[in-house]
């Protein structure tokens, strides 16, 4: 579908520019003139707000930067002096702190879009593959940010997910003091975080790069999940979905407007404003609300090596998605059998979110005793985090594959044109167009 | 769809907004009728006045506030600020004010250490000259830092401000150890020191701040009554101000930013309407 090139170079200085680098044509096609679905909804539009936020990330956390100490005695103290008294600094740094959220916000919206449409599948596996680079990028860089504040939860967050790596049999000490750059989370951790922080928001701007590419080869799957079949199933990319993604955009500003200027506390964590002190460990060490799902499959398993290579499996499984489903419909609109099973993985991934912000052995129906099972109580946060991710994981390793050869899915439409002519919502005036062209 | 969306994004909010972490026996706090809550809450000035002076003859005695400076006090939306002086190191309130109070410094001539009157520049100087000491005064616990007090604690002023009317009596049964005092909205654990059915453990923890506030003890320049309601309420405000100097400005900026945004949406809804008119989708 990466229809060839219809720019034609207008000025002296475009076709000079033209025979030696082509970067106005390639612009051209890939903004411009790039054929597009003509039936892609809303969810269609967070590919657009996740480059905005990483743009927003970058430019703010630049500014940071410039006011920022990277010191244990010091860090602390001069991000309150951004809040205080760099000119309009706090708008930077709630800005940038909120934006981390809505960009996970965003970035699972996005994720899950993809699986309820299949975009993963043939020829997108390695549109999809860089996505994950992009995701397990991102929670790194997050979590090395949140440590940046030096509050107590930055620097007991920091401790905690750090000694995971410590689980590795035989070298993971090792790597643990090579990872902190001393024997304990100190000046030279921070130090590194500070600097990879920087470092890693570019990486994630090269794959980011490297996925529109591998996007603009197939081009965009839709909601039909069928494959483009004529020029009348497409719109150019401009202005059609350059004004619905700037709408899109536009409603997610208003959304990310109100926690920066309203409740810009909602996001953050009452200890991470006392400076971080390695002798008084918080009461409930907890991490920002986006990891919370792995954070309780993290500690669902009893043993914290098992804990480790499950909450890592949870990601990489991710990884392997194309090949372990075995449908070759691609969207869930023709998949009634396999639909409720993905509702039930959002839900669980919501409930996994719930378990991780609570401590392991509360219960979740209150002053209710069942029976203990191996360590816990049944009713209690960590059994049901262990039911969740059972169902977590069966629902890739199990439910995808095996429903991809059971069910029986509805019939395609011919073209993405079809489903959107006979739409029953649309006026008279686009029905008589249909019967026109048909 | 997007209505989805919107549901899908208010469900996360959910679970941002409510983990229930705290399993303490601590009464929830009180809540007081605060000027500055809300997308367009402003601080009362004249409650801050008072606040600073419930800090300045109390909390200061023990506690630091190491990122005030005296022109903080007379900057847009602080105590003192004065459209005057849009320079707050101007501000001849806040000059005097900082003049009652000594810091310490080093004679540029001599190099020794001397004490001098405060200047708008200053810091607020701490009561203690490092951390051993105020622990060495104060019965072993150091007396925390109030710059951000009001954000280091949930519940935020409404905290400062009942934790402040917490201390009552103990209840029989339960042993307060020395140097230790009783308040109901302290979180702990009083299990340990309860003698009493163990079902029935009271709410609340051992602090080691004495009760600082008892009426009358500050008074108030406006006429407002010194009761210890006030006193609390008012110290909780100038904390709130003193931990978000800037929240009016965020919010008044907020609001302009919102209504820019719903302009350009509506705007943006109406052009994508007709772009697309021609097109089936």
């Amino acid at each position: 579908m990466s229809a060839h090139s219809t720019y034609e170079p207008k000025t002296g200085f475009e076709r000079w520019m033209d025979m030696r680098l082509p970067i106005i044509r390639m612009t051209h096609d890939t903004v411009l003139t790039f054929p597009t679905p003509k039936n892609l909804n809303y969810w269609w539009t967070f590919g657009g707000i996740l480059a905005l936020c990483l743009a927003m990330q970058i430019v703010t956390g630049i500014i940071l930067a410039m006011h920022y100490v990277p010191h244990v005695d010091f860090a602390f103290n001069s991000v309150e002096r951004i809040m205080r008294d760099v000119n309009y600094g706090w708008l930077v740094r709630y800005t940038h702190a909120s934006g981390a959220s809505m960009f996970f916000l965003a970035v699972y919206i996005h994720i899950f879009r993809n699986l309820y449409y299949g975009s993963y599948k043939a020829p997108r596996e390695v549109l999809w593959i860089l996505g994950c680079v992009i995701y397990l990028l991102m929670i790194i860089t997050a979590f090395m940010g949140y440590v940046l504040p030096w509050g107590q939860m930055s620097f007991h967050g920091a401790v905690v997910i750090t000694n995971l790596l410590g689980a590795i049999p035989l070298i993971g000490p090792a790597i643990t003091t090579w990872l902190w750059g001393g024997f304990a989370v100190d000046d030279p951790t921070l130090n590194r975080f500070f600097s990879l922080h920087y470092l890693l928001p570019f990486v994630i701007a090269g794959v980011v790069a490297l996925h529109i590419w591998a996007l603009h080869v197939p081009g965009n799957n839709n909601p039909t999940g069928v494959n483009v079949t004529s020029k009348d199933d497409t719109v150019p990319f401009h202005p059609y979905y350059t004004v619905k993604d700037g709408f899109a955009i536009v409603v997610f500003l208003i959304l990310f407007g109100f926690f920066v200027f309203w409740y810009p506390e909602a996001l953050m964590s009452p200890d991470n404003f006392v400076q971080a002190n390695p002798l008084v460990t918080p009461q409930h060490i907890v991490p920002e609300w986006y990891l919370l799902p792995f954070y309780a499959i993290l500690r669902s398993i009893p043993n914290k090596l098992g804990g480790v290579i499950a909450m890592f499996s949870a990601i990489a499984v991710l990884f392997v998605l194309p090949w372990l489903d075995t449908s070759k419909v691609r969207s869930m609109r023709y998949r009634p059998s396999v639909r409720p099973y993905y509702f039930i993985l959002i839900g669980v991934c919501l409930v996994l979110g719930w378990c991780g912000a609570q401590e392991p052995a509360q219960q979740v129906i209150p002053h209710f005793t069942t029976f203990t099972v191996i360590d816990y109580d049944l009713n209690t946060v960590v059994w049901l985090s262990r039911v969740m991710a059972l169902y977590y994981f069966a629902y890739f390793l199990v439910i995808t594959p095996m429903m991809g050869l059971r069910e029986t899915p509805l019939p395609l439409p011919e073209s993405i044109s079809e489903p959107v002519l006979s739409h029953p919502a649309r006026g008279p005036a686009v029905t008589a167009a249909a019967t026109q062209k048909g | 769809m997007l209505r989805k969306g919107l549901t899908l994004a208010a469900f996360g909010l959910a679970l941002i907004a409510g983990p229930a972490l705290a399993d303490t026996t601590s009464r929830p706090p009180m809540e007081a009728d605060w000027t500055f809550t809300g997308p367009l809450g402003k601080f009362d000035q004249a409650q801050l006045q008072r606040g600073y002076k419930v800090y300045r003859e109390v909390c200061s005695a023990c506690h630091s506030m190491d990122l005030m400076y005296f022109r903080n006090l007379g900057q847009k939306g602080g105590p003192f600020y004065d459209p005057k002086y849009p320079n707050p190191n101007d501000n001849p309130y806040v000059k005097s004010l900082a003049k009652d109070i000594q810091v310490s410094d080093i004679d540029s001539d001599t190099g020794d250490a001397i004490k001098r009157p405060a200047t708008p520049a200053d810091k607020f100087p701490a009561p203690f000259p490092n951390k051993a000491a105020a622990a060495a005064s104060n019965g072993g616990a150091a007396p925390p830092d109030l710059s951000v007090m009001a954000r280091a604690r949930e519940g935020g002023p409404n905290y400062i401000y009942s934790l402040m009317q917490g201390f009552v009596p103990a209840p029989k049964g339960l042993t307060v150890p020395p140097g230790k005092y009783y308040n109901i909205y302290y979180p702990g654990d009083l299990s340990g020191s309860w003698s009493g059915p163990p079902d029935k453990v009271p709410p609340g923890g051992f602090i080691s701040m004495p009760p600082p506030l008892i009426p009358n003890k500050v008074s108030f320049d406006d006429g407002t009554k010194s009761t210890l309601q006030n006193e609390a309420r008012d110290v909780a405000a100038f904390l709130a101000w003193a931990g978000e100097p800037k929240m009016e400005e965020r919010k008044q900026f907020g609001l302009g930013a919102m209504i820019y945004l719903l302009i350009f949406s509506v705007l943006l809804w109406f052009s994508y309407r007709r772009v697309w008119r021609d097109v089936a989708h």
